[in-house]
């Protein structure tokens, strides 16, 4: 039996904007719009309410109502913005949380209100605590999300249950605009005498839809459950999601701690049921003022290691800020993948396996960042700086064999570095060249070897590679660029140290 | 005869009281180290154990990281993976090769951070399983080196410290204390060119060993003694071959 709740709240923006500015509280103040010219009146405080200034009022008019009026600037999108954040607050009421434009939410409730000791005590919690944040609401609860919506807007109590299937019997008195349905329908409506639903329901469909339009038919089989109306929650829902509620507000460290290993340990048995292994993890913690705080690990490998996930999160416990109290945590895996079953794929040594490989790679990126790890593979390119490339996964495997015979260095420059050389006929190494200041005189050398810049990658000219050894027994790895002219002087560069 | 038996136990105690565990019999943790080994404890390298190389000019650099890279390529002979902490992208894996080492079961690790460095060095000689861990921290003071070797201890990881350009030298807690310079490259017909690798290696100190310096070679993937005589006639002038 599926379960809906719609919260409307009547003074959305006013209350939104009392919560930002304090002082709004009990004056007189209204949001305005500039429409066609004039300025018009978009929402109003209570206070204002109760001296007769209403939604869509020039505020002129307003003006002459009440002399004190505030008029203070709509800013377009703060309606959605505060609802959006007030739906972030509902998840851990339920998982499934949707905005309702433009003064409204959506949360399907099915199976939720029992922990809160039946849904009479849940819709009280739920509006006792928006109370406290300063929104007036008006909840109802129902089997569809038509009647749910219809219930909180029409009929003028805080709270309003509604037994499913009796949904019909609940919107009888209302008036077709419970319905949510365009005005001029609702004004053709109201022109034949159709005041309430309960004088339209049970009229023959046809003739309905003939006069009235499809639509009319859509809501009312929507509103009766008989078709089905899609949610789309703020949040899409994780498979792997666990949940903890807290009786007493947690502030301590140690709290924290104890929450997030229960939970890990329950996430991970249901992953171990699933033969399952994560990759990333959010622990999520509510706070009393309705902040969130979140802290985030990634793991190299498929993980269902309760010891190793807590050794990760545990590096970052710190940024979580309880301020005056967490009241509810929630661990969420939102990408998984399969576990791996036989490690040591790659690595294997009786003595070190993938696992273990894998969680201290974790450890690293999860306190000192992402990308410092880097793991080298061959590349089919004779260009020093493209014969090796970046390996993405911890099992890549090199494709091509890394070829050895050729020299190459151990220590290879970022950039090649420009030395001034004595050289003395073409394609000969150098006698003598001077790298920061450094005179070395060459006693041996091999070369050259010629090595083409790959034209379909990028241009330019070959670089002519030497192995140098200097007096002191030190080799290095040098390189002219192009061909040698003889009008010009050649360009010599040091690209890298041998050992 | 049993007097220097009885001395050569008290050795051993002594070393293990130190921390320093006895190496296994496989051929994995053996290093082929030529004439070096005749100065560590029982003539086999000690692995599991914290060794510092200081390497005063920049391209002494690049000579040390080659003598790192030719102990390592024995210790990762089975297989293993060692991690190799920098703080930037200097060392150019297919030149790793030549050493022995698969440049793809190296991780590379860049950090800006000293500290930052200590702490990934720590964190990976924990890890049990490795076959070493290398770091270039140039300033190691004694607190570091002395966590570094505790966390040997514990996971048996063989981890080298390569300090270069380092500003002052403090005693610190590491097995053993390596200086290595290049030297000239040495061909064994005496032909021209660039010739087979060779450092003077210095072994400054090392825990129950004898100090000593050497100068080795590497040829056919391993290392060396330095035939006395090539050291005259590597002197040898210019000469260019290509």
């Amino acid at each position: 039996m599926r379960r809906f709740m719609a919260i409307w709240f009547p003074h959305l923006l006013a209350e939104g904007m009392i919560r930002r500015r304090h002082e709004l509280k009990d004056t007189v103040f209204v949001l305005a719009a500039p429409d066609r010219g004039r300025m018009c009146i978009t929402a109003v405080s209570v206070a204002a309410q109760a001296q007769g200034i209403y939604v869509g009022m020039a505020v002129a008019d307003g003006r002459a109502l009440a002399s004190g009026l505030q008029v203070l600037d709509h800013e377009p999108g703060m309606g959605q913005k505060l609802l959006i954040a007030l739906g972030y607050w509902c998840i851990h009421y339920t998982p499934v949380a949707a905005v309702d434009l433009p003064d409204g939410l959506l949360l399907d409730v099915s199976g939720c209100a029992h922990l809160w000791g039946g849904e009479i005590k849940y819709a009280e919690d739920i509006q006792n605590r928006l109370k406290g944040l300063g929104y007036t609401v008006h909840i109802a609860i129902a089997g569809t999300i038509g009647a749910a919506w219809a219930l909180a807007r029409y009929q003028r109590q805080a709270i309003v249950l509604a037994a499913s299937g009796e949904e019909k019997k609940a919107l009888s008195p209302l008036p077709p605009a419970a319905l949510r349905l365009e005005t001029t329908v609702v004004e053709r409506l109201q022109k034949l005498g159709l005041y309430t639903i309960g004088h339209f329901i049970n009229m023959q469909r046809s003739a309905l839809r003939r006069r009235f339009g499809a639509v009319l038919i859509d809501r009312m089989d929507q509103a009766l459950g008989w078709k089905e109306e899609p949610l789309i929650p703020l949040q899409p829902i994780e498979p792997y999601r666990e949940r903890l509620s807290c009786l007493e507000p947690i502030i301590t460290r140690s709290g924290i701690e104890i929450a997030l290993k229960q939970l890990l340990h329950t996430l991970c048995e249901r992953l171990i049921k699933g033969d399952k292994g994560l990759r990333k993890a959010v622990f999520k913690a509510y706070r009393i003022d309705g902040e969130i705080r979140q802290i985030e690990i990634g793991t190299h490998l498929p993980s269902q290691q309760p010891a190793h996930l807590f050794k990760l999160f545990e590096l970052k416990i710190n940024q979580i800020e309880p301020a005056s109290g967490i009241e509810q945590f929630v661990l969420e895996a939102p990408v998984v993948e399969k576990a791996m079953h036989d490690p040591g794929m790659l690595w294997h040594n009786h003595t070190l396996n993938d696992g273990r490989l894998a969680e201290l790679l974790d450890r690293l990126t999860g306190k000192l960042g992402k990308g410092i790890v880097h793991r080298y593979l061959p590349a089919e390119h004779f260009w020093p700086e493209r014969s090796v490339k970046e390996a993405q996964e911890l099992h890549e495997q090199p494709a091509t064999v890394w070829a050895s015979d050729r020299p190459r260095p151990v220590r290879l420059l970022p950039a090649p570095e420009p030395v001034e050389v004595t050289a003395p006929i073409p394609d000969y190494p150098p006698m003598n060249f001077c790298h920061k200041g450094i005179l070395h005189i060459i006693k041996k050398a091999d070369g050259p070897e010629r090595i083409e810049r790959e034209w379909w990658i990028d241009q330019g000219m070959h670089r002519d590679y030497y192995v140098v050894e200097d007096e002191k027994g030190e080799r290095f790895w040098l390189f002219r660029l192009g061909h040698y002219t003889g009008d010009q002087p050649c360009r010599w560069y040091l690209h890298g140290f041998f050992v | 005869m049993a007097r220097t038996d009885m001395i050569a136990r008290l050795h051993q105690d002594i070393l293990r009281m130190q921390g320093q565990q006895p190496v296994a019999d496989s051929s994995a943790g053996k290093v082929a180290l030529g004439p070096v080994l005749d100065a560590f404890p029982d003539k086999v390298f000690p692995t599991g154990a914290i060794h510092e190389c200081i390497s005063p000019t920049p391209s002494a650099a690049a000579a040390t990281s080659g003598f790192i890279a030719g102990i390592l390529g024995s210790l990762m002979k089975n297989g293993g993976a060692c991690v190799w902490i920098s703080r930037e992208k200097i060392i150019f894996p297919p030149g790793l090769k030549s050493f022995g080492i698969e440049p793809d079961r190296v991780l590379f690790i860049h950090l800006r951070k000293e500290k930052d460095i200590c702490w990934a060095m720590e964190a990976a000689l924990q890890a049990e399983g490795l076959a070493g861990v290398v770091s270039e921290l140039p300033n190691l003071d004694f607190t570091v080196s002395r966590r570094l070797q505790l966390a040997v201890e514990k996971s048996g990881v063989t981890g080298f410290v390569l300090r270069h350009q380092l500003r002052q030298l403090h005693p610190t807690a590491c097995v053993g204390r390596w200086q290595i310079a290049s030297g000239a490259s040495y061909h064994p017909d005496g032909m021209s060119g660039v010739g087979f690798p060779c450092w003077n290696v210095e072994l400054q100190k090392i825990r129950g060993g004898r100090p000593g310096s050497w100068r080795l070679v590497w040829m056919d993937g391993c290392f060396h003694e330095l035939p006395a005589a090539s050291v005259i006639s590597s002197q040898t002038v210019f000469r260019k071959i290509g």
